[in-house]
């Protein structure tokens, strides 16, 4: 595996020789600095940790900076572990977009955007209540039935209801890479990625 | 600057059409690739709307032809427009001519702004 930390910076549109339009995102991945490499014989399993994004030295506790001034950089933001790194790397060294080529498929991993609490229609794709007669006026939208009569006397675990929607972590799977642009650090992939812009998204191999 | 500026003029740049609004009259001469031939083909109209902005702006072109309103939208950056002819300017009050599609004939005109050049006196 291979992978990086990045910022979702906004969506844009790009144009092949031919004239079709692609929707792609632009994000900001890297440079990302190795702060740990946990082995088999150490750890357990092999993985590299890698951190993004700086963050104000008043705002972080000794633990952190000291943990980061073995890398021999400042404190960062996110940490996070990407095991079986197939790349060799050692402790301080940084990551950046080049581990990625134009045209390879990649994995997102990003939190969805929070859409609060929401109804069955939204939530599970529920076709609602077609018409608006029979009695129907003011239950456009709503679950109907939610299970039998006396013969269970109870709802069944796991019925689809109203609830919270969004706000999960997602992988989107086999996503293209459009265009890298290694001296700015933007990658830019086809389609949409998880969460609002400015988010923080995982792009791996 | 911005990244979605930065990437789009790495990718797309700048095109150096005249610069036409809503209401004015255009040719927009569109590149169509049939099997390996390619060919010009011109599409004069009215500028019937303009949106977005950056990489994804488009504007909506709207003739009558042989009786029917025919409406075009072009990707303001595509690769495949080769060039815009600005024809007339129009003397419109909004920016989206919607209200263009229901009418027809004479009330389906648009009214042609004309500016005053300083310098020029027309006699009488």
């Amino acid at each position: 595996m291979k992978g990086i930390i990045g910022k979702k910076i906004g969506m844009t549109s790009i144009f092949d020789p031919t004239g079709r339009q692609t929707a792609c995102t632009i994000i900001e991945a890297g440079p990302c600095v190795v702060t740990q490499v946990r082995t088999k014989d150490s750890d357990g399993y092999d993985a590299l940790q890698l951190a993004f994004g700086d963050k104000n030295e008043k705002h972080s506790k000794k633990s952190e900076t000291n943990h980061f001034a073995k890398a021999s950089t400042s404190p960062k933001k996110f940490v996070k572990e990407f095991r079986d790194f197939s790349i060799e790397k050692n402790i301080g060294e940084a990551v950046t977009v080049d581990i990625f080529a134009e045209g390879e498929s990649v994995d997102v991993i990003g939190t969805t955007k929070g859409k609060g609490f929401q109804g069955v229609i939204k939530r599970h794709g529920f076709h609602g209540v077609g018409g608006q007669s029979h009695g129907q006026h003011d239950r456009s939208r709503a679950p109907g039935s939610i299970g039998n009569s006396s013969d269970a006397s109870r709802v069944m675990k796991g019925v689809r209801m109203a609830g919270r929607l969004g706000n999960d972590r997602v992988k989107l799977k086999n996503l293209t890479v459009v265009k890298i642009f290694p001296d700015k650090n933007y990658i830019l992939i086809s389609g949409s990625v998880p969460g609002h812009n400015g988010s923080i998204v995982l792009i791996q191999k | 600057m911005s990244a979605l500026q930065y990437v789009h003029d790495q990718l797309t740049g700048k095109k150096d059409f005249p610069e036409f609004k809503p209401g004015d009259n255009i040719t927009v001469n569109y590149k169509i690739i049939e099997g390996n031939k390619e060919r010009i083909q011109s599409f004069k109209g009215d500028v019937i709307k303009r949106q977005g902005t950056g990489a994804t702006a488009t504007f909506t072109v709207r003739k009558i032809s042989d009786g029917v309103g025919v409406e075009r939208l072009f990707p303001f950056f595509s690769p495949n427009i080769e060039s815009i002819v600005l024809n007339k300017t129009g003397r419109i009050r909004r920016s989206k001519l919607y209200y263009q599609r229901k009418r027809s004939g004479k009330s389906a005109r648009i009214k042609e702004k004309r500016l005053i050049v300083e310098g020029v006196v027309t006699s009488g």
